[in-house]
């Protein structure tokens, strides 16, 4: 088992039972159900909606070659600077570099799950520059120095208990147990902060080829003054993100929330094309635009895996996983929790390492029934684990599965086999506690029903049954 | 300097091959679409629904002195001292009529300034029915910051701004603006909100804790 297997499992039991986190997680998705629910009730035909996205995000994927080139022709058309990074590194080394040209000491950034992938908070930190999150939920987590617990409520694991007392240790703030208060203590304290810093950070939700602007979706606020007041804006965008049209925008914007939040539309919807144009008022200098590759053209060559790379990043499949309610978001170890992150993890970052990911999941397909662009979720979890279990399987597994379907095959070592069980669980309490032994996960907390002497095949013969 | 873009699209070609490729998706979402209000009373009806549903406070006025009368009324009630506007259209004629100290954003301005504006009164380029949004433009609305700094964001809007759908609203981006789009254009739908602790919903979390929409 690798490292990062036996982290997952470890991480796994402790969350499992860790009852306040369970209930904070409950209440915050038991909210979200039931607006979600309402949400897709406004469309007249939701079912058509998930085949139409479906459809628009393979357009857009599979004329890739011509839409991204498309994309970057509109950027440069108004001055913006595009940078295509091939990895995480490059895409850091690019933002740090062009920070440190620019005398950059203080950046704000607004919610993005691609700078997250990246690890760019602590690669600008090294360098000196201060960086803060802005969103509320990526704010505290900044402080408490943990990672987003979801994709889209990244400190739902954490009470307004913990938060009072986080803000009162690192901000000094009076400790308060009234929600608003707790936001205001956030909101007064970023203020000075957007006003102050030189470069702001974004992701984007969109990016649209026809027009060459991003679009970003938010509720608070704070994606648009990150994208307004600081001189440089640098927006770290997915390769994957391309909508060929601007009108596709009128659909997207309303898909995305109501399986995201429950919301009919996010509070702000913004695009941005570039710098502060001519006879405008207000707007950064600069616009960079970093396109990340990072994997996903490896994905997008695999005409199996493909399909994941529609992904918008509502977050629904986490909401509907009992596996992600049970483990918990910070357990996988990744940027991108849940059944989502289960099956990306393992193609943007190594089958070796992250294939185990794959385990995270019960086959429910909840999450493959949810998902609004109709990424067949389940079956990429089983791909990978194909791919896994036939590269990295551990010889035991294999051993273990040939002797089965050696005994499988012979009836009179099936039946013996079925005694002896018998007979083995009687005994097993003596062996439970061996640290080797491989039925440890299932027995710790439960037992399987008593194993009768008698089978149902002799069951069947005593009752006058025919045996073929 | 190498920025990376050959050798990204070199592999996305070789990732997608040569192969040929499936006709453009046909586009029928707008029949999917949650409803888009009609015309005439309905969707004024819906529109309005839509915002007070968000808490943000929309005003039919009769005239665009009426919606003035509002503004100046709104001005008392809530001890407003100082506020700001663009252009010199409606709302710079209703900011200049309250007779407080006016923050004008054209040509640019002191961030910390607008910050400690009471309110921030901007034009649009339309109202959709179907969200209940507010859709502003760098160009039309004095700006990105002004529409998102001051506490509370004032919209002043002729009726003939109200349309039904956001397919309605790319619409009418599209013939004002054709190939020159501002540098940024914004969907604003109710007032600034978070639910990021114990999912509890606080209004103005980095942006104006109120809105109100003037149509007139």
């Amino acid at each position: 088992m690798t490292r990062n297997a036996v982290e997952f499992r470890n991480a796994s039991a402790k969350s499992a039972v860790d009852e306040k986190r369970q209930g904070l997680l409950t209440h915050a998705i038991g909210n979200y159900l039931g607006k979600r629910d309402t949400g897709r009730k406004r469309f007249r035909d939701w079912e058509g909606a998930r085949k139409q996205a479906e459809a628009i995000k393979n357009e857009a994927l599979e004329n890739l070659d011509k839409y991204l080139p498309q994309f970057i022709e509109k950027v440069k058309e108004r001055g913006g600077t595009i940078f295509c990074a091939e990895d995480e590194e490059s895409a850091r080394t690019y933002i740090t570099n062009l920070a440190l040209d620019r005398g950059v000491k203080s950046v704000v950034k607004s919610k993005s799950m691609t700078t997250e992938e990246i690890h760019l908070n602590g690669a600008l930190e090294k360098k000196g520059i201060k960086v803060l999150e802005t969103d509320l939920g990526e704010f505290i987590v900044q402080l408490a120095g943990e990672t987003p617990y979801h994709i889209v409520f990244p400190a739902v694991h954490m009470s307004k208990g913990e938060v009072s007392d986080l803000f009162h240790q690192k901000l000094g703030s009076k400790e308060t147990s009234d929600i608003e208060g707790l936001t205001m203590i956030a909101r007064e304290h970023l203020r000075k902060e957007y006003c102050s810093a030189d470069m702001g950070i974004s992701g984007a939700n969109f990016a649209v080829a026809e027009t060459g602007m991003i679009s970003i979706t938010e509720n608070e606020g704070n994606a648009r003054l990150t994208m307004a007041l600081p001189r440089i804006h640098v927006a770290v965008v997915g390769i994957e993100k391309i909508l060929p049209r601007m009108a596709d925008l009128s659909f997207f914007l309303q898909v995305l929330p109501t399986m995201g939040t429950g919301q009919w539309m996010s509070c702000y919807n913004t695009l941005v094309g570039g710098a502060r144009g001519k006879n405008e008022a207000d707007g950064p200098g600069e616009f960079h635009v970093v396109l990340l590759d990072n994997g996903r053209s490896k994905i997008l060559a695999d005409a199996e895996s493909r399909e994941t790379l529609r992904c918008i990043r509502c977050g629904g499949c986490l909401n509907v996983c009992p596996v992600y309610q049970t483990v918990g978001g910070h357990s996988y170890g990744t940027v991108y929790p849940g059944p989502i992150g289960a099956v990306l993890t393992p193609l943007l970052r190594g089958l070796k390492e992250w294939g185990h990911l794959s385990y995270a999941s019960s086959l429910c397909e909840a999450c493959t029934e949810i998902c609004p662009v109709k990424i067949g979720l389940h079956k990429r979890l089983l791909a990978n684990r194909r791919d896994y279990a036939g590269k990295y399987g551990p010889m035991a597994e294999k051993l273990g599965f040939k002797a089965f379907a050696f005994a499988a095959r012979r009836p009179f070592l099936w039946r013996l086999a079925g005694a002896l069980a018998a007979v083995g669980q009687f005994f097993y309490p003596l062996v439970a506690w061996f640290p080797g032994n491989p039925a440890k996960g299932w027995t710790k907390g439960r037992m399987l029903p008593r194993i009768v002497w008698k089978s149902f095949r002799n069951m069947w013969i005593g009752r006058g049954g025919e045996i073929s | 300097m190498n920025n990376g873009v050959e050798a990204l699209l070199e592999r996305v070609r070789s990732a997608l091959g040569s192969g040929a490729r499936p006709e453009p998706a046909e586009r029928y979402y707008r029949n999917l679409m949650p409803p888009a209000g009609g015309k005439g009373e309905d969707r004024l009806e819906l529109f309005a629904r839509n915002v007070t549903a968000l808490s943000g406070v929309f005003h039919h006025a009769g005239s665009f002195e009426e919606a003035v009368e509002r503004l100046k009324k709104m001005a008392t009630e809530l001890k407003w001292k100082k506020v700001a506007c663009h252009g010199t259209g409606t709302a710079f004629k209703a900011a200049q009529a309250l007779g407080l100290d006016v923050l004008n954003t054209d040509g640019g301005y002191e961030k910390l300034a607008l910050e400690k504006c009471d309110a921030g009164i901007t034009e649009c380029d339309a109202l959709v029915a179907q969200t209940g949004s507010v859709l502003v433009t760098a160009q039309s609305a004095g700006g990105r910051g002004l529409s998102i700094l001051p506490p509370h964001h004032v919209v002043l809007a002729d009726n003939k701004q109200l349309v039904a759908d956001l397919s309605e609203a790319f619409i009418v981006l599209e013939k004002k603006y054709g190939t020159n789009y501002p540098s940024s254009l914004s969907f604003i739908t109710g007032p600034s909100r978070t639910a990021d602790i114990e999912q509890q919903l606080v209004l103005g979390a980095h942006g104006p804790k109120k809105l109100t929409i003037l149509m007139y």
